[in-house]
């Protein structure tokens, strides 16, 4: 599906599919997905259990490689008929995009700073300036007054929103998120979708969210569903739930 | 930003009771080297004491301590007056197993000629031999205290000196009274048989016996070319101080030592294999903290690194632990524990290397984790 945008897209992917095994075992996990986001765009991805959604983030994010298409990420082409451009695909992934998991996975044996100042250190940061840009985004996401504390000692909103902030750390313009509201009541998840709608705006990113989350559809740009390894656009008006 | 301290510290307290596991773990490998050690430096010590170059026992035999020897006591004057040799001693070594103060005492017996070479080298408490007889000087490692009397045979002694470190490679704390006495000891026979054997007619045969004679050379003469001399005489071995020495290390204390080595080698290997174990489930317990270090772009170095520096921690701490714990606790052994530098260095290097190849199961566990498990799905 083709987003009808000026804009040019941070992420473009162009007839990719992707399947595991061969002969009678193979599984067709994607097929042939087209997908453009833009700055400032929220893109949900619906559907259900082996659909594909997993498969297709874990494309988008260079974990794995599709079997055929390509990929843009930030203009830079990275994937050519199924295969990768990119030797270092860490770097890129550290350079270019966030993660955002369903269960924060924050590094438990370091506080919310430490996990913040990590990626910005794996960058290249050095000690101190990582340390005083993580505290600024610890402050920006609301959660300063935890920097000091450890994982464990936050609860699921805190936690989360320390992952968001490590997640930005590198200024990606593309923010990939697992569930990120599935472990948060209504409440927090709503605070959670209001920061990466910030993120979104002020940053110029895109992000991409795989999530379950029916409270949550109605902050999403755009909705895609995800059936058999197809993408599918969803209006946005409609119940999600009869879409899918 | 090291992730290697941050985890321990995270975890210190389970981390430091491993160190502690692997500690006194190593501190039995430490203390199987220093009780080896000890076993070698007691069985040179004794054939040190006399300070001599050469050794003269009966022919045909490797003694006196590997082997019986018994030589005529009078072929000392014969020995001292061959040319090149400085001065000559006679000595009769016996194990003794007496009562002192209702409890059982087992003393390594030595019997030398008062101004001649094979006693003490040196007194720690008191003074040497003075009388030819009723005086004893003993090791500290017997208990006994100047002034105390000792009955050996049938007669008694009393304690004039103390010597420190001397004793037998079977561990016996040593004892030196004069040659005559140590002569009476070894080779009177008790009143009653005495009696038989003089009806029988053959009593009385003597008793001046030696089971060694040793002598020192004179400056820049060898003691091969003195040896050679001696062994001439058809009746008589000669062997060099070296030649001794390495006597009593293939034969009294090999055995000793290839069990000892052994075992201290199957303790290393345990301690690599429970290094290896401890590290790789560590690993294992952070798969996910690795995954998601994976996917947000943490390069393979910073994971090995993370992985190889917490297996160095533990055996450098396991280490320290152990080293510290046998240092202070080795004089309480039964046995002499002689740890040198070098033993705690070699060990310690060793240690570093089980480390090494140890974290390898975690390393390797570790790479293999694909960041894609750090998503769910």
């Amino acid at each position: 599906m083709e987003s009808a945008t000026e804009t040019s897209p941070l992420v473009r992917l162009r007839h990719i599919s992707k399947h595991f095994g061969e002969g009678e075992t193979r599984v067709d996990a994607l097929r042939d997905v087209s997908l453009d986001v833009c700055p400032g765009e929220i893109v949900a991805l619906l559907g259900p259990s082996g659909s594909g959604k997993t498969t297709l983030l874990n494309v988008i994010g260079c974990i794995i490689n599709p079997s055929t298409g390509s990929m843009e990420l930030d203009g830079e082409r990275v994937v050519d008929n199924g295969r990768w451009l990119r030797s270092n695909l860490r770097q890129l992934r550290l350079d270019k995009i966030g993660f955002i998991f369903q269960f924060h996975n924050l590094i438990p044996f370091l506080d919310a700073t430490e996990n913040v100042a990590l990626v910005l250190q794996l960058a290249g940061a050095d000690a101190v300036s990582a340390r005083r840009r993580a505290i600024e985004l610890l402050d920006y996401l609301e959660v300063g007054h935890r920097k000091a504390s450890m994982p464990a000692k936050l609860s699921g909103g805190e936690a989360q929103r320390v992952a968001i902030a490590r997640a930005l750390a590198n200024r990606p313009r593309i923010i990939l998120a697992d569930e990120p509201t599935a472990a948060l009541d209504s409440k927090r998840a709503g605070i959670v979708m209001d920061l990466l709608r910030k993120v979104a705006v002020e940053q110029d990113a895109a992000i991409i969210a795989v999530t379950h989350d029916e409270k949550i559809f109605d902050r999403f740009d755009r909705i895609f569903s995800l059936r058999d390894g197809m993408l599918d656009d969803v209006d946005i008006d409609t119940e999600p739930g009869e879409a899918v | 930003m090291n992730l290697a301290y941050r985890d321990i510290r995270h975890n210190l307290g389970r981390f430091l009771l491993t160190c502690v596991g692997l500690g006194l773990l190593l501190g039995v490998v430490l203390a199987m080297i220093g009780i080896y050690r000890g076993l070698v430096v007691d069985a040179l010590t004794i054939a040190r004491a006399p300070a001599a170059d050469l050794w003269v026992v009966e022919a045909n035999t490797r003694g006196p301590f590997a082997e019986a020897s018994r030589i005529p006591g009078e072929m000392r004057d014969a020995i001292a007056r061959i040319a090149g040799v400085a001065e000559a001693g006679s000595l009769t070594y016996q194990t003794v197993e007496t009562v002192f103060r209702g409890s059982k005492l087992r003393l390594f017996v030595i019997g030398y000629k008062l101004a001649y070479p094979g006693g003490p080298l040196e007194i720690a408490e008191g003074r040497g031999l003075a009388r030819n007889h009723f005086e004893m000087v003993a090791d500290q490692s017997t208990g006994l205290v100047r002034g105390d009397r000792v009955q050996l045979g049938r007669n008694t002694f009393e304690v004039v000196g103390l010597t420190r470190h001397q004793v037998n490679s079977g561990g016996d704390p040593a004892v030196y009274i004069s040659l005559p006495d140590a002569q009476k000891l070894q080779f009177d026979l008790a009143p009653p048989a005495a009696r038989v054997q003089i009806a029988r007619g053959t009593g009385n045969t003597g008793t001046n016996t030696v089971n060694a004679v040793v002598a020192r050379l004179q400056a820049n003469v060898s003691p091969d070319s003195v040896a050679e001399t001696v062994r001439r005489w058809k009746h008589f071995s000669a062997i060099t101080q070296d030649g001794q020495e390495a006597i009593l290390l293939r034969s009294l204390v090999d055995r000793a030592r290839r069990q000892i080595g052994l075992f201290t080698s199957l303790l290393l290997v345990v301690s690599a294999v429970i290094i290896a174990l401890i590290i790789y489930t560590m690993t294992m317990e952070k798969l996910k903290q690795i995954a998601t270090l994976k996917l947000i772009g943490a390069p393979d170095r910073t994971i090995i690194a993370m992985i190889v520096q917490q297996a160095l921690a533990l055996g450098l701490i396991g280490f320290a632990i152990g080293a510290m714990l046998i240092l202070n606790i080795k004089d309480f052994f039964p046995r002499r524990v002689v740890l040198e530098p070098d033993n705690v260095v070699i060990l310690g290097a060793i240690v570093f290397v089980v480390c090494l190849v140890s974290s390898g199961l975690g390393v390797r566990a570790a790479l293999k984790i694909d960041p894609a498990t750090a998503l769910g799905g």
